[in-house]
């Protein structure tokens, strides 16, 4: 199967596989090839030709290394392996010569190119290119794009290599951008100068290797080396993507993807790279009390003793929203049972079955899907619920696998066959499985918040037991795992919890409506549904202002590290827990963040493995009869899910957009 | 020269119903899945009939081969043989301007185009009736300075006859193709020094001016009409080629289908597919074709899919006898 090639770069000499390219190759031979076009997860172009290098023997003139197979170079007269030069003259010579066509009609507006500093031609031009220039003819004038409120556009300073057509086309899977005319000529544009339909396309701004497509709403406002750099998780779905979150003084200047195979590739979607004008707005900054029916304004300590007077004695109900870190779930946890009540995290009603780790996160890893060779989707959008999961369900699409999808007919960006839109279909598929190799069973959420959501689930594990295949849950709230792991439930789901309850603790819960008459505490950090109905409010951290650890949907616990400070009093979630707990007279045992992780572990030992999904025992539901409805999916908008985006600007001005989008088309229609 | 797609669009395109029949056609030449392989074919066929390739001729046309119309887009962009802006009605006039052409005198062509049509090159000329452009090398470089206009050359033109040529055709004729100074291709203009025994017995023009005027009109837009479709591999569709009526299968088949079956891959000639072929004929033994007749065999040499012709030239009937006794 594997075809070993030994081959010579620079005196190296290395054994590689034959169907790498010679780029790959001489990345594994840790040798710098300069390059615009080729990007390791898109398709290869080798219309840059910035990664000539020379083949010793073959053709005389440089080789486009991103383009031409190990396997392709003949070996030496008397067998001797192929010899491949970066440093030769021959390579310099070509280097300079692509880098200086590349600036003949680049314009020399680095100073004002929010690119500079992150550039890829500014840094390949110091490393590889001449000082001068022999053009004195004026350069070219290319029109701009308008491509949305997202990524803004200075064309002039294209150099055509094409790497946004590509991933609008291959990952996100949409056809509205291409590279029209020829020569001087050619130009990206979108067809009919249309804007991008796609929950992905912030993506091409990191793709772009100049300043020819950047951020819009970051225009301006930083350069890339007075950013403060902090690695850490994204929170807007449940996929858990690596992210960097830049910082300039205390405010969130924007956030990019990290690289990380098993999770995000190196996507983000829109909603995660844009949201952070919903970090400044409408924040809680400090805590209130409501009097007479408004709320006031209030110091920690008055608000800490009026919460801890209202729970005392009460019958408590503590409710973990979307957002929360495993951290503050087990705080709550500890508190609220401590003091007799109940908590439970699985606000949207989904009729996950506590401590049954294989039925409320699967058995699958985001990484198998990629070798999937039928998929079956379950009452999910996820173009919706997670993005750049759906990217990589289009991928297994591309490489020949199947996609079978039971619930709402929608627009997936690749070809499906639709079994059926309820639950009929689900029996349906189950009495015609059979044991198919690579199967991956991918559950919604919209699946699993009706009443029938466990018998659904164990109708989705007998498919699942059926095709002898894997299954995800695809959750929607980035803390409903940990939450899970960490047992923050109650029988009876949420609204046994909430039933009885003479006051409700909300950690953030915004998405639904608490029970008349009772006493509301809200904790979070934005004045959204929930502290629009509550009592007190304590204002608190959000997921880039503490450490915290998150588990992923398919069960990856990753932790996320601050990148600022919150806002005016508000304090991190585990902290003002413990501080009320306190004031209740039943101190939580840990006085840092290190010793709350200490008993966490202690009780939940496999969190400890940080960023490894942990195998799940296979404990399949009993498969009972399931009621006869059709399957809705759980995100209405994509963009407003959490009080974050719902307090975006941005965000507000996709999803009308979007919605026009859509009005349009029916009409269209 | 930048080429983008023109402001004002026609509302619709569609193809005549033979060019729409040829495009069908068409796709049927490429494997299941590779349709858009079809692509420049059709775009070239829409231009044919309408001069230009329009907005709704690229959207149609991707439509028809499940391609994005951006792709559609990027590929009639990149090629300067699409035109993307309305040509004259009349003729579109494509003046050679490379080397031999411009020493001979394209550039007086042309500012012919400049004063009689219009100033600037694919603008429209003032009736509408013709447009100009300059064009690489069309090879024609013996004969030169010469224009294209339609499929037909115009050669060894001087302002003169070029201008008496766009009059003509203003006026509605037909000028006759081929060099304009009484050479008869591209021989030396003294004359032929050599092969001269051809010269007796030649048509009146050469072949590629006569075929132009045995045609006709040979400015007016293809609509389909007069190319023949052929795709044989269609059957009975194809308007054009031969296609055997079905014949009647060798009786043989009918006499003696109880007859034990033999391997018939050993006979020289049938593969594993062509065996399956004959077999589905109720043909299974060595005797059966050994007992052909003529008709049977060019019945064979017809219909046995993927072994055409083979069965006379490989005479099956001979082998299978040899065969069929041992």
């Amino acid at each position: 199967m594997s075809d070993l090639r030994k081959i010579i770069i620079d005196d190296q000499e290395i054994e590689v596989d034959g169907a790498m390219t010679l780029i790959q190759a001489c990345e594994l031979a840790q040798t710098e090839v300069p390059r615009f076009c080729y990007h390791e997860r898109l398709s290869i172009a080798g219309n840059c030709r910035m990664c000539l290098v020379e083949v010793v023997g073959g053709p005389p003139k440089p080789a486009a290394s991103c383009a031409m197979q190990v396997r392709d170079l003949r070996p030496g007269p008397n067998g001797e392996p192929p010899v491949v030069k970066t440093n030769s003259p021959m390579v310099k010579k070509a280097r300079e010569g692509v880098m200086e066509f590349m600036l003949i009609n680049h314009p020399l507006d680095c100073p004002i190119c929010d690119q500079g500093g992150e550039c890829d031609l500014q840094d390949q031009a110091m490393a590889y290119g001449i000082s001068d220039t022999r053009f004195n003819e004026g350069k070219r004038a290319v029109d701009d794009l308008n491509l949305g409120p997202l990524v803004s556009t200075a064309m002039t300073r294209c150099i055509s290599c094409t790497r946004c057509v590509r991933f609008t086309s291959e990952v996100a899977g949409i056809n509205q951008m291409g590279q029209t005319g020829r020569g001087e000529d050619a130009e990206i544009t979108s067809y009919l100068n249309e804007t991008l339909d796609s929950n992905l396309q912030g993506n091409i701004i990191d793709l772009c290797p100049v300043g020819a497509l950047t951020s819009k709403p970051y225009a301006f406002t930083a350069r890339p080396w007075e950013l403060t750099k902090t690695e850490s998780i994204d929170v807007m779905d449940a996929l858990g993507s690596n992210i960097r979150v830049d910082t300039k003084g205390r405010e969130v200047k924007r956030f990019v993807p990290r690289n990380h195979d098993g999770v995000n590739e190196e996507w983000i979607s829109d909603k995660t790279r844009f949201v952070w004008d919903g970090l400044r707005r409408q924040r809680l900054d400090t805590p209130y009390i409501r009097e007479n029916g408004k709320l006031r304004k209030a110091t920690w300590a008055e608000a800490l003793k009026a919460a801890a007077e209202a729970m005392n004695g009460k019958k408590v109900a503590g409710l973990v929203g979307d957002l929360a870190p495993v951290e503050a779930a087990f705080a709550l946890k500890q508190m609220i049972e401590g003091q007799g009540g109940n908590v439970e995290c699985r606000v949207d009603g989904a009729k996950l079955p506590a401590g049954n780790r294989s039925a409320y996160v699967g058995t699958t890893s985001i990484e198998d899907i990629d070798a999937a060779k039928v998929i079956y989707l379950i009452g999910s959008n996820p173009r919706d619920e997670a993005p750049v999961l759906n990217a990589r369900i289009r991928k297994a699409w591309i490489n020949g696998a199947e996609v079978k999808l039971i619930g709402e007919a929608v627009d997936l960006t690749y070809d499906y066959e639709l079994v059926g839109p309820g639950r009929a279909s689900v029996e349906k598929a189950i009495s015609s499985a059979t044991k198919t190799e690579g199967a991956v069973v991918i559950v919604g959420q919209g699946a699993l918040t009706e009443v029938d959501g466990e018998a659904v689930l164990g109708q989705a594990m007998a498919l699942t037991t059926a095709l002898g295949g894997s299954m995800l849950v695809l959750h929607t709230a980035a803390g409903r795992v940990g939450a899970m792991d960490v047992n923050a439930t109650t029988d009876g789901g949420i609204d046994a919890t909430l039933a009885e309850a003479e006051v409700v603790y909300n950690l953030g819960a915004d998405e639904i409506a608490m029970p008349e008459g009772a006493f509301v505490i809200y904790q979070g950090s934005h004045g959204d549904n929930g502290a629009h109905r509550s009592d007190v409010i304590l204002p608190a951290a959000a997921y880039t202002e503490e450490n915290g650890l998150f588990v992923n949907t398919e069960g990856r616990p990753q932790l996320a590290l601050r990148a600022a400070f919150p806002p005016g009093e508000a304090k991190e979630n585990w902290a003002i827990l413990r501080a009320l707990s306190a004031n209740l007279g039943s101190a939580l045992e840990y006085d840092s963040l290190a010793q709350l992780r200490q008993a966490l572990v202690a009780t939940v030992p496999h969190l400890a493995q940080i960023d490894q999904v942990v195998a799940n025992d296979w404990q399949a539901l009993p498969a009972t009869t399931l009621e006869k409805a059709k399957f809705k999916n759980a995100v209405a908008d994509f963009y407003l899910t959490n009080p974050i985006a719902r307090a975006s600007s941005l965000m507000a001005e996709l999803s009308a957009n979007a919605k026009s989008r859509g009005a349009t088309k029916v009409a269209a229609e | 020269m930048l080429r983008r797609l023109h402001h004002e669009q026609p509302e619709s395109f569609a193809f005549t119903e033979a060019n729409q029949a040829w495009a069908e056609a068409q796709l049927t030449k490429y494997p299941e899945g590779r349709q858009a392989s079809a692509v420049i074919p059709l775009l070239w066929r829409a231009q044919e009939q309408e001069g230009w390739v329009s907005k709704p001729a690229i959207e149609h046309i991707a439509d028809m081969l499940d391609m994005a119309y951006i792709r559609v887009l990027e590929v009639t962009s990149f090629y300067f043989m699409f035109q993307m802006k309305p040509v004259g009605s009349v003729a579109h006039i494509q003046v050679c301007g490379t080397l031999s052409c411009m020493i001979c005198g394209a550039e007086d062509l042309i500012k012919v185009c400049q004063d009689k049509i219009a100033s600037k090159a694919h603008a429209l000329s003032a009736d509408g009736k013709f447009s100009w452009e300059e064009v690489e090398c069309l090879g024609s470089c013996s004969n030169a300075p010469m224009v294209q206009i339609g499929k037909d050359y115009y050669e060894d033109l001087t302002t003169e006859t070029f201008a008496a040529i766009l009059d003509d055709l203003a006026a509605g004729k037909v000028p006759t193709p081929g060099p304009q100074n009484g050479r008869y291709a591209a021989e030396p203009l003294s004359g032929l020094t050599s092969l001269k025994d051809h010269e007796a017995g030649k048509h009146k023009l050469n072949a590629s001016a006569q075929l132009a005027d045995d045609i006709g009109d040979t400015i007016k837009r293809i609509d389909g009409t007069e190319v023949p479709l052929l795709t044989p591999w269609q059957g009975g569709a194809a308007s054009s080629a031969k296609v055997p009526a079905e014949t009647p299968r060798p009786k043989s088949a009918v006499q003696q289908a109880e007859a034990k079956a033999d391997d018939l891959t050993k006979i020289k000639g049938v593969g594993p597919k062509a065996a399956e072929a004959i077999a589905e004929a109720g043909i299974t033994s060595f005797a059966q074709i050994a007992g052909w007749s003529d008709e049977d065999v060019a019945w064979a040499d017809e219909n046995i899919k993927g072994a055409k012709g083979k069965a006379s030239r490989d005479d099956w009937r001979a082998q299978a006898k040899a065969l069929s006794e041992g």
